[in-house]
């Protein structure tokens, strides 16, 4: 939380307004941060769906899962800082014009089909499953959709963002840098809070149906005619 | 290996017998054009706009095939007798895939001779055999991830639609490489500079997305 | 009559003797536990069946035992416990099982676009079997379905469809053979048919899931009774009579 409002206040007082585009240009430390770590998010919950299925262990999948939400969240502030820059910049909601933005929103599609996907399969171990591997699938694409994208826009149009995180004098960088440690932090913030509220209420449900059990006489009904199986 | 051709061959005798998925796409892919030229009411095409109403086409053609891959394993209990045979799991993934390249193929060798028909007026002739290699990796991205998120949409409730919001996002590389290759060689006059580095492009694809569906192939077979 | 229920208390001991014990029976299980989510599909089952012998599994619907027998085709994994089948431990030498294990289930495992004898060639290519044509042959003429063997599958009725299931069974001579309500879609010619080819005097070893009680407790040695996953019966089929198997179905607990 620190982290957040020190970025916060540097980003308001420290750093110098751009030229070119005024005070509209420091939603940047907000937009790249908030891109940054949420590719990384996406990447990271690609690992832990691998650890998922090595380790068969549903907390893993607990984690790839709320990993992959959280990216999400972020991902909406991506498009929606980004639109905002991109109307301050050039007057319009939307450009075609940088790769980030348009490979994020390829990105973006792609993980909103997540939530359908688990939600549509009724075996929970199967689901586990099959999440895992979409987030692997989808965590080896991020890199190679970018790859696409970048090398397609660069054929036509400038890369505004490259240009502009290049040649960043020292206080521009300095704050960026505290920016995207600030948003790192949030994001893994979040993330252990909905982790925790998850387990939480697993416990709880887990819990309730012992206590069901333990009322309706047992969770196992009593044998008819057993006769502990002896080699003959 | 034995597996891989006994269920290829499997697949292809009952699509030569049902005729169910190469003529469907074929058809979609003509009708699409026709389609096209009246939507962007245009009698030729060339370059960029070409390279863009083929592939885009080819895609959602595509799409058809790749949503029937496995129903006859579901619906039929197939699933069951592959999955308890003595047989390497994957097999029944590059035999899939395998399948649906042949079925790819088809589809182009259709589609491809009615689009010259209908939108390109010079020049075609000469730019097959890149046209065909830039086809050919297209295809192998096309097949590999088709094969492998068919076999996901299968066992679950909506798999119809789950299958094209899966699939579309994940092949956009394949269609900006694709088509970017596509555009010098429909391009008059004939270009064929820049095509190799968006071939290198697909082959990545290709090789990413070969390994990771064989890696991960099992996981999703087993219950 | 009932047989008082003796408590499976095993010393560490008792349970190593067990495990040694077990990999001389076609089918082992320990404890064996399969999860659906929160419910438990397969409570803590224990069971032995030895090579050659025939086990009956009754239960109400629900039960467990389509997914016991899905495990013992390799098809399930066991959340828990131990499960050995034809002495090899599953699910990690699972590929060693496959080809000795098969299962006629509800559905005939067959395309139905493909014929009687493309599918059986299918699967004979599949098992690596040696003389596939001549083993196809004579598998059809011993369900007399020899005549519509090149029709495809969908022309064929249902039973007709299920004869060309149990040859396909069989077709890799399997050790053990799972049989899940083999007689609901043959006529009794038909189930004649099929008893040289599935039954008991095969001597292999089967698993025999059925409603039919009395013919059920004639065909086997052992009987395994399920409810809600739990084992309620497990006896010699001689010490059993149909009211024991009966108070399975009843309501209640």
């Amino acid at each position: 939380m620190v982290l957040i409002t020190t970025a916060l206040a540097l980003v308001f007082f420290y750093a110098p307004n751009d030229a070119d585009q005024g005070f509209v240009q420091k939603i940047f430390y907000v937009h790249v941060p908030l891109a940054i770590v949420a590719l990384i998010g996406f990447i990271v919950a690609g690992v832990l769906g691998a650890m998922h299925l090595r380790t068969r262990d549903d907390t893993w999948d607990a984690r790839s899962y709320v990993a992959i939400h959280m990216s999400v969240i972020f991902g909406v502030g991506v498009l929606a800082t980004g639109a905002i820059w991109a109307r301050a910049s050039w007057g319009k909601w939307w450009v075609w014009d940088e790769p980030t933005l348009v490979s994020f929103l390829i990105v973006f599609l792609l993980y909103a089909t997540y939530y359908p996907l688990r939600y549509s399969i009724d075996d929970p171990q199967r689901r586990a499953r099959y999440a895992s591997v979409f987030a692997i699938t989808a965590g080896a694409f991020v890199p190679i959709n970018f790859i696409a994208v970048r090398l397609a826009e660069s054929l036509v149009h400038p890369r505004v963002l490259n240009q502009t995180a290049g040649d960043m004098p020292g206080e521009m960088r300095l704050t960026f840098l505290v920016a995207l440690a600030g948003m790192a932090l949030l994001y893994v913030t979040l993330v252990k809070l909905e982790l925790t509220s998850k387990n939480a209420r697993r416990q709880l449900r887990r819990l309730r149906k012992l206590l069901e059990e333990e009322r309706s006489g047992g969770a196992a009904p009593p044998p008819i005619a057993t006769v502990p199986a002896k080699p003959h | 290996m034995r597996a891989v051709v006994a269920i290829a061959r499997k697949d292809l005798l009952v699509e030569l017998r049902t005729k169910e998925s190469v003529p469907a796409m074929a058809l979609f892919a003509v009708t699409t054009f026709v389609i096209f030229h009246f939507g962007l009411d245009r009698d030729r095409l060339e370059g960029e706009l070409a390279a863009g109403v083929l592939w885009v086409t080819l895609l959602f053609a595509a799409i058809l095939g790749i949503n029937r891959l496995f129903v006859a394993e579901r619906e039929q209990g197939g699933f069951d007798g592959i999955l308890m045979a003595p047989i390497e799991r994957t097999s029944l993934l590059i035999a899939k895939s395998g399948a649906l390249i042949v079925y790819l193929v088809a589809l182009e060798l259709i589609a491809l001779p009615v689009f010259a028909l209908f939108f390109i007026d010079e020049g075609f002739w000469e730019a097959v055999p890149r046209l065909a290699v830039v086809m050919l990796l297209a295809d192998v991205g096309l097949a590999v991830v088709g094969a492998m998120l068919a076999s996901i949409a299968i066992h679950t409730r909506a798999r119809d639609l789950l299958l094209p919001i899966l699939l579309l996002p994940l092949t956009v590389p394949v269609v900006i490489a694709a088509a970017a290759a596509t555009k010098p060689l429909l391009s008059i006059p004939l270009d064929t500079s820049g095509v190799g580095k968006w071939l290198a492009v697909l082959a990545l694809y290709d090789l990413v997305f070969g390994l990771l569906a064989y890696a991960v192939f099992d996981f999703l077979m087993e219950d | 009559m009932t047989v008082a229920v003796e408590p499976a208390i095993e010393s560490s001991q008792g349970s190593q003797r067990a495990r040694a014990e077990s990999s001389t029976f076609a089918v082992a299980l320990d404890q064996v536990v399969r999860h659906y989510g929160e419910r438990v599909a397969l409570r803590q089952v224990t069971l032995r069946l030895e090579q050659g012998r025939t086990l009956a599994v009754f239960g109400p619907n629900g039960a467990g035992k389509t997914t016991l027998l899905r495990m013992l085709a390799t098809l399930l994994l066991p959340h828990e416990g131990e499960l050995r089948v034809l002495g090899h431990v599953l699910p990690r030498e699972a590929h060693r099982v496959r080809p000795h294990v098969g299962l006629l289930a509800h559905e005939p495992l067959l395309y139905r676009d493909l014929s009687g004898r493309e599918n059986l060639r299918f699967y004979a290519r599949l098992y690596d079997i040696e003389a596939p044509e001549v083993r196809i042959a004579h598998l059809l003429e011993s369900t007399a379905m020899t005549t519509r063997s090149d029709e495809p599958v969908r022309n064929l009725s249902r039973g007709m469809a299920q004869r060309i299931g149990i040859c396909r069974a069989v077709l890799h001579r399997p050790e053990l053979l799972l049989l899940d309500e083999p007689r609901a879609h043959l006529d009794p010619e038909a189930a004649a048919m099929a008893e040289p080819l599935i039954g008991a005097r095969t001597g292999v070893t089967r698993v025999l899931v059925t409603h039919e009680i009395e013919h059920g407790l004639a065909e086997a040695d052992h009987v395994l009774g399920l409810r809600e996953g739990s084992v309620l019966i497990d006896a010699p089929a001689a010490q059993l009579d149909p009211r024991d198997v009966r108070a399975l179905y009843g309501a209640g607990a």
